[in-house]
């Protein structure tokens, strides 16, 4: 049982990261016979004896109970198709929207082509197929408002701890943002506003790794909108629905 | 192309008086102009505006002439639309906006008649330079028709012949005479949005424009050259406005572009 690489290394695809059963391959790797190797580009995290990888871009990978939102790209018969920014569609069954809807009823007068919608995934099967859903609070079609697209994997440092950075931003900038997990973001708001948001995401985008970020976005924001920011108050929750 | 919600949302930010990244309406992103990055061409620039990324090469070849032109030389340009710059593009034999965007540019230098053809000639009927300028957007992020003509004329200003030596080229060696460019024709696009004319659109803002028109101008404030696009309609006061517009910026960009100018002389680098 021994270990090949240091935390925080950068593996590629192939690298062995540990010998042995001792250790236990976490997301991004795999085991083959005794080995653990990478099968993704990033940096090794280790976590007791669960190796795992982070990587440091691709595309998104659905994964249940994610909040994402989609643009409606097709109308079925009994759904939506839904481009989640991802190598897989998702779909939006029309069981699936807080309302009932009946048989045959023109479904453009829900979400209709080219529209922007905010979706739980309730489940992604083994061939890769996602279920969508709308029914849950806060999970709507989106008006107005602007989207950018973030890398990925850089969702987690924007959301910030418990929701610390989205709020930050808001509070700042007074807009509304929805993060989704597939790294688009929906923020509305007043248009200058909305350029300083936009550009505050793009900053924590490029500096997520360094150390200090909460701080150095805080002074950013208040240098921007000259807003004195008070973050010991209650925070935001997960991706900024409420 | 952009979605509907994007467009709408765009015209909806102009309507009180703010684009996507905060610049004026009447403002370029930043503009930058190297020349002579490109040791084996003749001449070359990089014009980067903003996140538009374009490249430029001359080549310069002796040819026969045009029977109808026979004591002129050859003004050539070309636009590649690399994928790599845009997921729009796609490789292959260029497509309808390449080609439009080359000509524009062709056009631009060409019918400001500050290129004299005259004295590319070097045998009458047998022989003329020719001059192939190639185009090749590094990154597209809007505006290819202003960041391409900056380049192909600041490539064509920085170009130097190169050596006869019994009648072959020595591409090796460099003279130091130039390309005899009189004047500095500039391209500066004017895009309508929605009722709103603003210049250098980015990705998005192209994509959703409505009409717009490009207009070269000289030096001496001469307009050489026009070319609207898009499905939208103009009107006479619309175009009076774009003109206005276009040769302020006109003048600006021309400045940038004699600032980056080195002088290079002759120098042999084999």
């Amino acid at each position: 049982m021994t270990i090949l690489v240091q935390d925080k290394e950068v593996v590629v695809p192939g690298d062995t990261l540990a010998e042995g059963m001792g250790y236990i391959p976490g997301y991004g790797s795999y085991r083959q016979a005794t080995k653990i190797i990478a099968s993704r580009l990033g940096l090794v995290n280790v976590e007791g004896k669960v190796l795992k990888i982070i990587p440091v871009s691709g595309k998104y990978l659905p994964k249940r109970n994610d909040i994402v939102i989609g643009k409606v790209i097709d109308i079925l018969m009994m759904g939506w198709r839904v481009e989640i920014n991802s190598p897989y569609q998702a779909m939006l069954s029309s069981k699936e929207t807080p309302e009932f809807i009946e048989k045959n009823e023109d479904l453009t007068r829900y979400f209709n082509l080219d529209e922007y919608l905010v979706a739980k995934i309730t489940n992604v099967t083994s061939q890769n197929l996602v279920d969508l859903s709308v029914r849950d609070q806060g999970l709507r079609k989106l008006k107005g408002g602007r989207i950018i697209y973030v890398n990925t994997h850089k969702v987690p440092r924007i959301i910030g701890k418990k929701g610390s950075m989205v709020t930050m931003i808001k509070q700042a900038t007074g807009c509304r943002i929805i993060v989704g997990q597939n790294g688009l973001i929906w923020v509305d708001g007043e248009p200058a506003k909305e350029n300083i948001a936009v550009e505050t995401i793009m900053k924590i985008e490029s500096e997520s790794h360094y150390s200090g970020l909460t701080e150095r976005i805080k002074t950013f924001l208040e240098e921007k909108t000259g807003v004195k920011l008070d973050m010991t108050g209650e925070k935001g929750d997960y991706n900024g629905l409420q | 192309m952009v979605d509907i919600e994007t467009k709408k949302h765009i015209i909806e930010c102009l309507t009180k008086g703010v684009r996507y990244d905060g610049r004026s309406m009447t403002e370029f992103r930043p503009i930058e102009v190297r020349t002579g990055l490109i040791e084996t061409a003749e001449g070359s620039a990089q014009v980067k505006c903003g996140n538009t990324e374009v490249i430029a090469g001359v080549k310069m070849t002796m040819e026969k002439p045009y029977p109808d032109t026979p004591n002129e030389g050859i003004l050539m340009v070309g636009a590649e639309l690399l994928p790599l710059s845009n997921p729009r593009y796609e490789s292959g034999p260029p497509d309808a906006y390449a080609i439009e965007v080359a000509r524009v540019i062709d056009r631009g230098i060409r019918e400001s008649k500050s290129l004299d053809n005259k004295r590319l000639c070097i045998q009458a009927g047998e022989k003329v330079w020719t001059i192939n300028v190639d185009i090749c957007p590094i990154n597209d992020d809007g505006n290819l028709f202003d960041v391409g003509s900056m380049a192909a004329v600041a490539a064509i200003l920085s170009a130097t012949f190169p050596a006869v030596e019994n009648d072959k080229i020595n591409y090796k060696k460099r003279t130091a005479e130039k390309i005899p460019l009189a004047k500095i024709p500039i391209a500066v696009t004017v895009s309508k949005i929605g009722g709103f004319f603003i210049v250098d659109p980015q990705e998005s803002e192209e994509q959703s424009c409505d009409t717009r028109l490009t207009v070269t101008t000289t030096d001496d404030g001469n307009l050489c050259a026009l070319q609207k696009g898009g499905y939208g309609t103009l009107t006479i006061p619309d175009i009076d406005k774009m003109l206005t517009l276009a040769l302020a910026k006109a003048t600006e960009i021309r400045k940038l572009i004699k600032d980056s100018l080195v002088p290079r002389t002759g120098e042999s680098y084999e």
